[in-house]
This record gives structure tokens, sequence and C-alpha cells, in this order.
């Protein structure tokens, strides 16, 4: 979006405002905490998301990019519909998201993992595949675990529910040829 | 009525019931539904974590393969459903932000005019379009008796507001009394059944599934409704999980809730996809409502 | 003869300069317009030195017309008029161009705004010349006042003004006056009883000589100008006689129904279908409500009229419209409270043990539906703990922006009632605590004192869901503690939504028909913020109390006294003179289609059978201009809004101005204007 950058105010503000559709709703935050007080991860947050604009604000960007709040985030839009002020706070989280994997602050969670396997398949096959992304997910970040999701997976077998291939979209060069001139035009990673 | 129809990946197989029970549906109530010529996946929350602009091009590809004849666009996932809405959103009122996705976009030849497409959710076309007239009509075995606890969770119903009520809302409740299921009010119908979460830590996604089938038990729900693949699979999947890491013993079964139209509009239950759910429904539909199901059965 | 026009240009300190390059737009003037013969610019026009300069030029250089280019017409057209008539000449041959609302504080352009401001210089210059001197209407002041809402407001005014010794109509739409106040226990900082403190005056306002009160009443047109203002009224069918109803209260205690009282008992009592909505009420004579009354309803009962021991019951009385003649109309219509079902999450309406902050008024007092004692729906319980939440739709841009100003006094209320009257625990939610008015700080000491508690933190939802057994069966309030970063569930067993005061539903339509303004809110707009801020941009026509926006007792006394002063000065000049700004018939070229006649807002326009025209009653016009843009025969003419004035305006803006000046007026090229449009 179109803004006028915040004179006097740290990079760090103005790139997460530059980075997000509605992002200069931040000057606005009156720490009221409607966006901690909705959030269903709230309790497992290190800092809730009101802490986390006080500390752009700041200019913290490290503790800001180390933290698991944007990670913890479920993208339910809570906070986004209760917020007083209009923040578009879920986007600015996966804003934040974003940044953190960028500057290899992103620490402590699977989330990253999780979200680099989705979009490998996406980005190989076009559509999400559900066994797959699992069994690459687990094998590649917590083998241990894959253990206990086995009898799901079964049950999930039994019911019909899982499939061994994936399924390829017929102009898989079409979206590759797009997501590549993406990649080149607006991606900072 | 006719409409670009977007499945989503889960429709393919994990949700195979939803897609049974829609296509069942929507033929009997003339809703005719254009799948998208080689749709691709949307990303879900996954592919906006690590990318921005690409996640948004992946997206609108298909909003640019919509048949140019038709104007509106159906997805009947909450997460495909807001991930189309917001592109076309985003597109529409940033002009600079709408020419970077169309220029990825021309790398494959197309291009999407912000605000061609309407995004609609299934629930919307079948409450808003069908309408109760349309959807009482062919009621053929009123589910009188059935505790249902309709679930929207969060994407359907947020951030956009023009769906229906953000934080109470009534759309599925309505569809659910016009076949004349007893509806219970709840009060997390719109709460979070945790996401991705089951698959990164699932503490987290174990304690917000709990509060969800806490709230649907403690009002006396038969079943759960659900509008969303994912909403189903958490619920559906992981509610023996839940029973293990808490010591609860919920067994409540989880429907889509075009699965519960089609029993009562009397279609037969191989039409519907019952039987693919983990916690077994038919036990206390046949308590509830043995004429519907011994409709369904037979037909 | 050519005419001698001076042209001032006002540097606003830096408002103005800062911006526009003042001196090159006098020099410019000087330089290139015609008649100019002095251009000047200086720091502050408006100042008296400012105003003795261009009272001495309009003698040294013979002027005859003056511009100033300076702020907005509406703050200082009066200032140099004076000036003008203060050296002799016509104060309506003079013009102002605002450069500073309409261009110095609406860009950051340097170069922009200068050529604009030549642009609009250059048509207040071609305007001017054509000026023709006026002179102001003599109008006599009626000295009777209207005061529409007797909140305490209005009573305050009426009283102001019938003490004075005038005349004044004070108009409720409700059956007694009193206002929310009257719904009130206790009033902040202090505490006093709102009864004791409201009653004698509202007793004083319904017996005084010089006050008519017509209650169940209300404003329906409203025609004329300051001093004459004509207004209908509709006194509304009490169906009760009140030259014979004493007030005994007989059929009130004999009639079968039992309604709920959304008005007076906010929801949470009980009253009759003929009641008198409470014991102290002004006048007490009661009101028969139709909608419920089992005779209107159903066609026979008239319990209440067999009862009646002096006949007033009459089921036959029709609305009455009565006319009177005022000079001036003091607003005072109050607020409502925000609908708390607008916030789903605040479980209004769904969780019954979450009250609005009126129920709480109406369950605290001792005269209200539970006789004063704090307890749960169910009318028995007293809770055990108690939330109160701020903020309820106030600072919320999903609903208004604007603070309520008094919720936070108000929430220190209820907590000190609660801790008094029951024992509870009682939670303070806020954002932010506003405490600002003499005393008001102290009372929040005293509650930190008496154990109130206080969480800062937005509530984000009051949910019946729990999730253990200290939450079972009662409500929780979910919130970020910001203090400590932490979220919390708070069970409490009541909850008490501190609503927003929003303008009243039909604000709107009454500014509308007295012909003010409202703020985007709707809040009735002052003619100014802070120097003149009971008086309205129409004359005559003065705000009082909350309808102006929210505000506490004492200041909605403070200016209901204030508005009730600036009419009582009105009406001891007896004369006003208002602008000669009105519309003119040219009966020789009248035809007598009545076109004009229908379309005046204002009913100004008379016609006269005998001589087939029509003719503007130039008390009432307001010189709108409706019908001179009507009349199909161009009979109708509008002082200082003439055509050829109108035309050589619009002609100085685009002609005389540069090619740069047109982009930054019109944000197009000269070539892409449709100039044409001045060919008329």
């Amino acid at each position: 979006m179109v803004h006028a950058a915040i004179r006097g105010e740290t990079s760090f503000l103005n790139e997460v405002i530059e980075e997000t559709p509605h992002g200069e709703r931040l000057l606005h935050c009156i720490q009221c905490g409607s966006c901690g007080g909705s959030c269903p991860n709230g309790p497992d947050m290190d800092y809730s998301p009101r802490a986390i604009f006080g500390m752009i604000q700041a200019g913290e960007r490290e503790r800001v990019l180390s933290a698991n709040t944007q990670w913890m985030c479920v993208s339910c839009y809570y906070c986004t519909t209760r917020c007083p002020q209009q923040i578009p706070i879920t986007d600015i989280l996966y804003t934040l998201k974003r940044m953190s994997v960028r500057a290899g602050l992103a620490k402590g969670t699977d989330a990253p993992a999780l979200a680099k396997s989705f979009v490998h398949y996406v980005d190989n096959y076009g559509r999400a595949f559900e066994l797959g992304l699992a069994t690459r997910f687990y094998l590649l970040n917590k083998p241990l675990a894959m253990v206990k999701m086995g009898p799901l997976g079964l049950k999930m077998l039994a019911h019909g529910r899982m499939s061994f291939l994936p399924t390829r979209i017929k102009n898989l060069k079409q979206l590759q040829a797009i997501i590549q001139k993406a990649r080149e035009l607006g991606e900072k990673s | 009525m006719k409409y670009a129809f977007y499945p989503g990946c889960s429709l393919e197989c994990s949700s195979a019931a939803y897609a049974q029970s829609i296509a069942a549906v929507c033929r009997l109530l003339g809703i005719e539904l254009a799948e998208v010529e080689d749709w691709n996946c949307c990303g879900a929350t996954e592919y906006h974590s690590l990318h921005r602009l690409t996640a948004a091009a992946v997206i609108a590809r298909n909003l640019a393969l919509v048949d140019g004849s038709l104007t509106e666009l159906v997805a009947p996932c909450a997460a495909c459903f807001l991930n189309l809405k917001k592109v076309d959103h985003q597109m529409s009122e940033d002009p600079a932000w709408a020419s970077k996705v169309n220029a990825a976009l021309a790398a494959g030849g197309l291009m999407y005019e912000p605000g061609r497409v309407k995004v609609r959710h299934l629930v919307e076309v079948l409450h808003s379009d069908v309408g109760e007239e349309g959807i009482r009509r062919r009621v053929k075995q009123p589910l009188r008796g059935l505790k249902v606890a309709p679930y929207y969770g969060c994407q359907i119903v947020r951030p956009y507001k023009d769906v229906d009520n953000t934080e109470y809302p009534m759309k599925l409740d309505e569809l659910m009394s016009w076949v004349e299921a007893e509806v219970v009010p709840y009060p997390t119908k719109a709460a979070c059944c945790g996401g991705h979460m089951t698959q990164i830590s699932e503490a987290q996604a174990y304690e917000l599934l709990r509060r969800l089938l806490q709230s649907a038990e403690d009002a006396g729900a038969d079943v759960i409704l659900t509008m969303c693949p994912m909403c189903q699979l958490n619920l559906d999947a992981y509610q023996s999980g839940v029973n293990s890491y808490f010591g609860t013993k919920f067994r409540i079964p989880i429907l889509f809730f075009t699965q519960v139209l089609g029993l009562a509009f009397g279609l037969p239950l191989k039409q519907l996809g019952f039987g693919k759910e983990i916690v077994a429904a038919i036990p206390i539909l046949k308590q509830k409502v043995p004429a519907a199901l011994a409709a369904a059965s037979a037909g | 003869m050519a005419e001698r026009i001076g042209v001032y240009v006002c540097h606003c300190g830096s408002n103005i300069a800062g911006i526009i390059d003042v001196e090159e737009v006098a020099r410019w003037a000087g330089g290139n317009l015609q008649d100019v013969v002095v251009a000047k610019d200086y720091k502050f026009m408006c100042s008296s030195s400012g105003q003795q300069m261009i009272e001495e030029d309009i003698k040294n250089h013979q002027l005859t017309r003056v511009v100033v280019a300076a702020c907005s017409p509406q703050l200082h057209e009066r200032t140099f008029r004076r000036a003008c008539k203060n050296a002799g000449l016509n104060p309506y041959l003079f013009q102002m161009a605002n450069i500073r609302e309409h261009i110095s504080w609406v860009t950051t352009d340097k170069k922009a705004a200068t050529e604009k401001a030549k642009s609009l210089v250059a048509a207040a210059v071609r305007r001017v010349r054509l000026h023709r001197p006026l002179e102001p209407l003599p109008v006599e002041v009626n000295p009777r006042t209207l005061v529409v809402g007797g909140g305490i407001a209005g009573i305050q005014a009426a009283l102001e003004l019938a003490d004075a010794g005038y005349p004044v109509i004070l108009l409720e739409r409700e059956p007694s006056i009193g206002g929310h106040m009257a719904q009130f226990d206790k009033t902040f900082p202090t505490l006093d009883c709102s009864a004791c403190i409201l009653t004698p005056r509202m007793s004083e306002a319904g017996q005084h000589p010089n006050i008519t009160l017509l209650t169940y009443s209300e404003l329906e047109e409203v025609s004329g100008s300051v001093g004459h203002f004509k207004v209908k009224i509709r006194k509304r069918a009490r169906y009760v006689r009140e030259d014979r109803c004493t007030g005994c209260g007989i059929c009130v205690e004999k009639c079968p129904t039992k309604v709920r009282d959304d008005v007076f008992e906010a929801g949470l009592g009980v009253r009759k279908s003929i009641y008198i909505p409470f014991a102290q009420a002004v006048p007490r004579i009661p009101v028969l409500d139709t909608e419920h009354c089992i005779y209107f309803t159903r066609g026979k009962c008239q319990i209440c009229g067999k009862f009646c021991p002096t006949d007033a019951i009459d089921y036959d009385q029709k609305d009455q419209i009565l006319e009177y003649e005022v000079g001036n109309i003091i607003l005072a219509t109050g607020w409502k409270m925000f609908d708390c079902t607008r916030i789903p999450q605040y479980g209004y309406g769904r969780l019954p043990n979450v009250f609005t902050a009126m129920e709480f008024e109406r369950m605290c007092n001792a005269a209200g539906p539970t006789g004063g004692k704090i307890v749960l729906r169910d009318g028995k319980t007293e809770p055990r703990r108690v939330a109160i939440i701020h903020c309820v739709g106030s600072r919320d841009v999903n609903y208004n922006e604007y603070c309520s100003g008094i919720c936070c006094m108000a929430a220190l209320k209820y907590g000190h009632l609660v801790l008094e009257k029951t024992n509870a625990e009682v939670y303070s939610f806020y954002i932010d605590m506003r405490t600002n008015q003499k005393g008001y700080e102290e009372f929040y000491q005293r509650l930190l004192e008496e154990g109130m508690k206080f969480i800062r933190g937005k509530v984000a939802e009051v949910t019946n869901a729990d999730r253990s057994e200290e939450e079972k069966g009662r409500l929780v309030v979910q919130v970020e503690d910001t203090l400590t970063g932490r979220q919390r569930r708070i069970p409490v067993d009541m909850v008490i939504l501190m609503g927003a005061l929003e303008p009243q539903e039909d604000a709107m339509d009454l500014a509308r028909k007295v012909g003010i303004s409202c703020s985007s809110a709707g809040w009735f707009t002052e003619r100014h913020p802070k120097l003149d801020p009971v008086a309205t941009m129409t004359d005559g026509v003065f705000v009082a109390g909350c309808c102006q926006g929210p505000k506490d007792i004492p200041a909605s006394v403070a200016q209901g006294a204030a508005a009730a002063a600036r009419v009582a000065g009105l009406i001891s000049r007896r004369t006003v003179w208002i602008e000669p700004v009105v519309a003119s018939i040219d009966e020789s070229k009248c035809s007598g289609c009545r076109i004009c006649n229908n379309l005046c807002p204002f009913n100004a326009i008379e016609y006269d059978e005998q001589e087939g025209v029509s003719r503007v009653i130039t008390a009432l016009c307001k010189g709108c201009g409706t019908c001179i843009a009507a009349c199909p025969a161009k009979a109708i003419a509008g002082n200082h809004f003439a055509d050829d004035q109108i035309l050589a305006e619009l002609e100085g803006a685009l002609w005389d101005a540069s090619p740069e000046a047109l982009l930054a007026t019109f944000g197009k090229k000269e070539e892409q204007l449709e100039l044409k449009v001045l060919n008329v």
C-alpha cells in the first residue's frame, strides 16, 4: 500500500508497514490488548500481538522476529475483526513470519518447516498432497513423532481418506512459470 | 443457477464425503457447479507465511482460470474461500499490487481483472440463493429430534464481515432449522479448530479442539456440523487424541453440513459419503432420526 | 466609472504564509487585476492594526471595493465588514477569499498553493466589482423561547430565561421532564442523590408562571428565522384530560396490564398500559399507551375510565398540532445509549447476567425495579464478583471513534455502589482511566482505596464457555492484562457494559428541521468549538447538553445556562439585524406559474391571486436560491448572489489565473476543462 514513510521512525516499523496491506493502521495502536485477549493461543505466546506492536514501534527487530508469537497465530482473525483501531493484525503477523524466516530468526517452532514442505508440493505438483506432506514434514523434522502419528494414518486409510499418489495439475509448466516470475518480482527471500 | 466451482485439494481424497454430498445436494437443488479447469492449490495458510507475492499469484491463477461466462466462484473450504476472496479484494483495492500479481500471471499467459469474480462460500449460496423456500420445499425427511451443533470456524466469517456475523454467525443455524433439525446454541461455534496446529504443536491443538468438543457436548449436541475439510479433519481424526491427552470421553460424530442436508432431502446414504467419518455417525442417527436413516439406507 | 479596489492578503502568522507566497499574491494582484489600486500583505489582517490599515486605505485611496484573502468568512467576514463600515464604505462592497481552509491547510505544495490563491483572489476581485450596496434587515425579537428537550440542560435553560422574566415553551417527548438524570441513583463524584437535586428543579420548571410545559410532544416543523421563528408542535394524545386529572394514580393502580418499561426502567422493570413513568414525574399526569392497552387492542376494558374520580380519561382524545411564534430556539435533546447487542462477543441479550449501564442505574435506584438491590437477572441472587467493562462502543472505529467522556467516572461510581451495597468484588476493565474534572481524580483514588480492582485491557469477550470448575455456571471475562502482558480469564457473576453515549436516533432530522448541521457522528455542530460553543451557524438556534457531544451533568447545566444567557442577550436587544441575502421577484417578468411557491423550503413565497404574481416574504426568506434556480422566466434574483456576480466570480477563477493555477484548482490542464459552461 502507498503510505508516507514515518519520519524519524526506525526502518523496522516502516518495513512492517510497507509489507502489509493497511499496515499503516499499526500507527493507531492504543495498546488496548483486545488482540492478546482474543487470541486462542494467547496464553502460549511469548508476547501478545499488542506487546509485539510496542516492540516494533521501539525498533526491537531481533526480539520481535525471534518471538514465537507469529508462529502461534492460527489465522482465526478474531484479533483483526475486534481491533478497535482496525489494525490488520493477522496480516501483520504473516509479515512477521516472512521477515523472521528471511532473517533466520525463526527458532523453536516447526511451523516454517511445515510451510516449506507445503510450498514444495504446491510448486512441484500444483496440489497439496496430504500423505506426502505429512511424511515429508515428519521425516525431515520430527521422525519420532511419525511413529505416534502412525495409527491415525491407518485410520484415515481404513476410511478411504488417504491417497498414496499425489495429483499433478495438467499445466504445471504454466504454474511454475508464474511462480518463478513472482519470486523474481517481489520476493525478498 | 450456475457457478464456477473450486473444490480444493482436500475434497479429492481426505474429504471425499464432502465432495460427494455437495455433488448430490447441488444436483437435487438444481445448482450447477462447473469445476475450474486445472485449478491449483490455494496455498492454505502456509504459502503466505513464506512468500506474499507468489502466494497471491498462485491463488490468482485460479481466479484467472474461471470461465469468462461465469461471475461467481464457489468454494466449499474455509481456507480456499478466504484465500481466493482476499486476493481478489487486495487486488481490487490496490492497483499497484494488482499489476504486480498480473505481471507474474503474464508469465503463464494469464491475466485477472480484479473484481471480475465474486468469491462465495457454499453456505452463502445455499442460504441466500436457494433460500428458505427452496430448501424447505425439498425436505422429505425432517430431522426432528436430531440435535446439531453448527460449527463455523474462523475463515468463513472473519476477517470479512459480509458473509455472516463475525462473532455469532447464524446462517448454518438457519439452514439447519429449515430442515427441522434441532439447532443447539453453544458459545464456541466460531472459535478456532486449531488449523495446522495439529501438525506442529499438538498440545495447543488438542486444547483448542477440547474447548469446541466440550462446549458442543455441554449443549447436548448429537453431531457437530462443519463447512470446511480442515475443521472436519481436526475435530474428527484427532478426537481420540484429545481423549487420550485429557482423559476425556468425547464421542461426537463430525459431519459435513451437506451430508445432513442430503439426509433431510431423502438422498441415499451412499451418495452422501457416510461411513468415511472416523467417529461413526450412523449409530446416533439410527437412534435420533430412524425414519430418515431408514429411507436413506433403502435408497 | 472604474471601481477602485483594495486587496489585502493575510499571512495568518504562518498558517497561510507558511504555504502560500503571500507577498507574491499581493504583488500579482496589484499588477495584474483590473481596478486594483492597492494590494498589500500583512501578518494578521484581523488584528486591530490590520483593520485600521484597511480603514485608512479606504479613506486615503478612495477605495470603492475591498477584498480580503484570509481565513473562512465564517470567522472574520463580520470583522472586515465592520472595518469597511467604519471607513464609510457600505459593508456589502466587500468580499472575502478563503485561502486558509481552502488552500494552505489542505496542501503541502507551495507552488500550486500560491497559484490557487491568485485564482481565488482574482475571482473575489471580479465578483466584488459587481457587488451592490445593501442594508441589513431589522427584525423584532419575539421574547418567547422554545427549549427542545426537558433533561437537565433544557430545564436549566428554561429556568434561567423564565427567572429573567421571559416566556419559555419547554418541550419534552416523554411523558415527564427529567431526562436521563431522573433515572440515575447517585451522581459522581460527590455521590449525592440524583433525584434529590433534580426533582426540585423539575417541579420549579413545572410550576413556573413563565414556563409552558409541553410533555409527550414533539417538534414537527420550524419556519422563519431569528427573532420570529414559527414552530409547529405535535402534542400527542395522552387520553387523559390534563384539565381534570389530579394525578391521584387510581387509573394506574387499577389497570390490569403489565408492560416491559424500555424507556424509564431501561427494560429492567414493568409499568402499566396507563402510567406515570416515575413517582416524581412532572407533570404528574398519566399517559395511556394504546399499543398495549386492552381497550385499544381488544375493544373492551375501560377500567381506568370507570375508576377515575374526575372523569379525566378520554378515549377519543386526538393528537393536537399547536403553533407558536418564538424568537429563539434552544436544542437540548440529549443522547441515547449505544445498543450493546451490536457487540455480540460481550453477550448482551444472549447471556442474562450481562447488563447495560442504564439497567444498572435503575437497579441501584431505591425506587427502581429491584428496590435498589444489586441482584442477578433472577431478581434475588447477589453477585459474588462483578465486572465493569469500559469503552463499549466508544473509542472503537468499528462503532464510535470518540471517547464518551463520562463512562470512566460512571464505572467508578458503580464500583463504589457494588462495594457499598454487596459483599462482591468489583473489577474494572479499562483502556485508559479518564478522570479529568474537578474532584474526579480524587474519586478514582478513593475507589483504589476501597479495593476496586483495575485491569488495564479492553475485554476481548464475555463467555459462558467454561474451561474449569471455577468457571462453571459463571460468566468469564477474557482479557489481556496489558500491564503483565498475560491473557486472563476472570470468572464473574455479573457484567456491566459501559455503553457509549450516542446522538438521538432522530438528531439528523431535527438538525434539518431547524437548519443546523451535525458532526459525522451526529452531534449538533456549534458555531465555534472554543469561542462559541452554544451558538450554531443558524442565528437564533442554540445547543446545550449532550446533543452537542457527550458531557457530564455539570457541563450540561453550564451549557444550558450559557445558551439561556445568549438568548436573553438577543431578547434584550429587541431588534436584530439580519443579512439582506434574500430573493426578490421581478413582478413584470413573473408569469404566476407558482413553481417557486411549492419549492421554497421556508414557505417564504406567497401568491397574490389578484395580481397573478408571486411575492417573497422577506422576513421568512433565507436566501437559499432554490426559487432563483427554478424560475422558468428568470424573474427571481438573489441579493448578493446575483447571476452576474456568480458568473464573474467563476470567470475570475478561470480566466485571470495562470494555467498552473487551473491545474492546481481543478487537477486538470486548461485544455481539458470544459470552459464553455460559462457561455450561458
